[in-house]
């Protein structure tokens, strides 16, 4: 087992989500940062779904109880094992009785945590995502345990990962969305020509950005919407709709950024600045 | 049955949305429906997933990328074949609701501004037969239709942060049921003693769009005794058969 000895902000077990109930309006959920889940999971050899833990903001102090194989990767949040500093995209060897904690937060927002063969908490409707109210909580508190299984055999064919991480890239690239023709010329100019800042409003449902771009009356009826849809509200903000965010809604969809946006943007804080191009 | 002029655009790389023309209509549900149904035989479950509401359905592919252009030449075949299929088996569930003013808290006020005694209102809202044209916004939330119009109020100017679960509100031309505890503008007028959404049942919800839904005014005796037969597990649903 992993004990959760300080859980942090918000601390979440994650994997590649939740699939087959967005007809019950149930959101997909998952690992927000995409990109970083699916390296760590290959570097640990693991399955592509394996469930990781997700850290935001402020990192919990975790012990293992059982020998095992970990990796790190998303935001660099100082992270210590037994008080020695570890690196991102390496794979490490842990021992019953070893922490990891964190430090100052440096880049990025989120940071994860793999481990050999996936973290096996329970899953619900085929997914071990924590979302209230599929799980009973949508985040690991104080004292809360992990099951692991014992790895004291593996032997990684690639220690460490040289790999570009995405939490210096700030230009959000988009497909047109089923409403983009609403959109008339100066918004379409605001969008593309401008620099957008991350509001206080944003989680794992939803990043809204604080510049708006112009009102507008258009009224539609509730339509589906995934992670990565961009919804324009009546007062002209943007919102972002991430991996939990609801599957049906009725604001226009003028923008569908890429799964490599939705990574990006993972990586963002209240403050930050993004970019949107068109593809 | 009828068809319908159909539009497909791309929805990213993973979804393709189909539109059909833009209006609350029950024929245009009908045909959805049973395009999906005729969907879900041509498609493998395990890779895609089909999201109906009011005029449209959205079909997402898990995790490869469509092509745009040959998938809707594909999907146009499809439409035009689609009356080989026999529509899914639809169900009419009976809801019980309890109006209590503890509950229907914003009934006092919505008797007021239509000028029609709460009794009268409850009447109303008991007798229609609403349609389920959307599951969304919360897991197991139901968009209905069929609200007699003049029960239609609008959303309250300031939203609650936090509604109770099983709260029955309206808004609009809408009414429905709030699965679980959310913040929500709709006006609230009872509670409803089932369950809608249970993640521990697979399906977690029994309600399927296209489904209908009647509700029944029940005292809060009823209402306590649901309550304790739902923790432990026994409480039973009304459903009826509804002929294709």
């Amino acid at each position: 087992m992993l004990k959760v000895l300080k859980s942090g902000f918000f601390t979440s077990v994650q994997d590649s989500g939740r699939f087959g109930y967005r007809d019950k309006g149930v959101p997909v959920a998952g690992a927000m940062d995409g990109y970083t889940f699916r390296n760590l999971n290959m570097l640990l050899e693991n399955d592509r779904d394996a469930a990781v833990i997700e850290i935001t903001m402020t990192g919990p102090t975790l012990l293992f109880e059982e020998n095992t194989f970990i990796a790190l990767g998303g935001a660099e949040m100082s992270a210590t094992l037994n008080n020695e500093p570890i690196q991102n995209h390496k794979n490490y060897r842990v021992s019953a009785g070893d922490i990891l904690s964190y430090g100052k937060l440096e880049r990025g927002f989120r940071a994860y945590l793999a481990i050999k063969d996936g973290f096996r908490s329970k899953s619900v409707l085929g997914s071990q995502s924590m979302y209230v109210p599929i799980t009973e909580l949508n985040h690991l508190e104080d004292r809360a345990h992990v099951p692991y299984q014992v790895n004291q055999t593996f032997e990684p064919r690639i220690t460490e990962f040289k790999l570009d991480d995405l939490l210096d890239e700030t230009l959000l690239e988009a497909h047109p969305g089923p409403e983009f023709k609403t959109l008339h010329d100066k918004q379409l100019e605001a969008i593309f020509f401008k620099e957008f800042t991350i509001a206080k409003e944003n989680n794992r449902m939803a990043y809204q950005l604080n510049e708006a771009i112009g009102e507008h009356q258009i009224s539609m009826l509730t339509s589906a919407t995934l992670p990565g849809t961009v919804q324009l509200t009546p007062a002209g903000k943007l919102i972002i709709l991430m991996k939990d965010g609801q599957t049906t809604g009725g604001y226009p969809r003028i923008l569908q950024i890429t799964d490599q946006a939705i990574s990006i943007l993972a990586q963002k804080k209240f403050g930050d600045t993004v970019s949107i191009k068109l593809l | 049955m009828s068809k319908f002029p159909i539009h497909t655009k791309p929805f990213g790389i993973h979804a393709i949305l189909v539109e059909w023309p833009n209006e609350v209509m029950h024929a245009i549900l009908e045909d959805i429906l049973q395009f999906q149904e005729y969907l879900s035989q041509k498609l493998d479950p395990n890779q895609w997933e089909f999201v109906p509401a009011y005029n449209s359905l959205t079909l997402i592919q898990r995790d490869e990328q469509i092509e745009f252009d040959t998938f809707k030449a594909q999907l146009l075949e499809w439409y035009s074949e689609k009356e080989a299929v026999k529509p899914r088996q639809k169900y009419l569930w009976r809801l019980p609701v309890c109006y209590d003013l503890d509950f229907g808290i914003d009934l006092p006020e919505i008797a007021e501004r239509l000028q029609i005694p709460i009794p009268k209102i409850i009447a109303l809202h008991a007798e229609n037969i609403y349609t389920i044209y959307g599951i969304g916004f919360l897991p197991g939330f139901m968009y209905l239709g069929g609200l007699a119009e003049v029960l239609e109020v609008p959303r309250r100017a300031t939203p609650r942060l936090k509604v109770v679960k099983g709260a029955v509100g309206m808004a609009g031309k809408q009414t429905g049921i709030y699965p679980q505890e959310s913040p929500g503008g709709w006006n609230i007028i009872g509670n409803c003693s089932i369950p809608i959404f249970d993640a521990n049942q697979n399906p977690p919800s029994f309600v399927t769009v296209g489904d209908q839904i009647q509700f029944y005014p029940i005292s809060r005796a009823e209402y306590n005794l649901h309550k304790i037969e739902g923790e432990v597990g026994i409480y039973k649903i009304e459903k009826i058969k509804l002929n294709a």
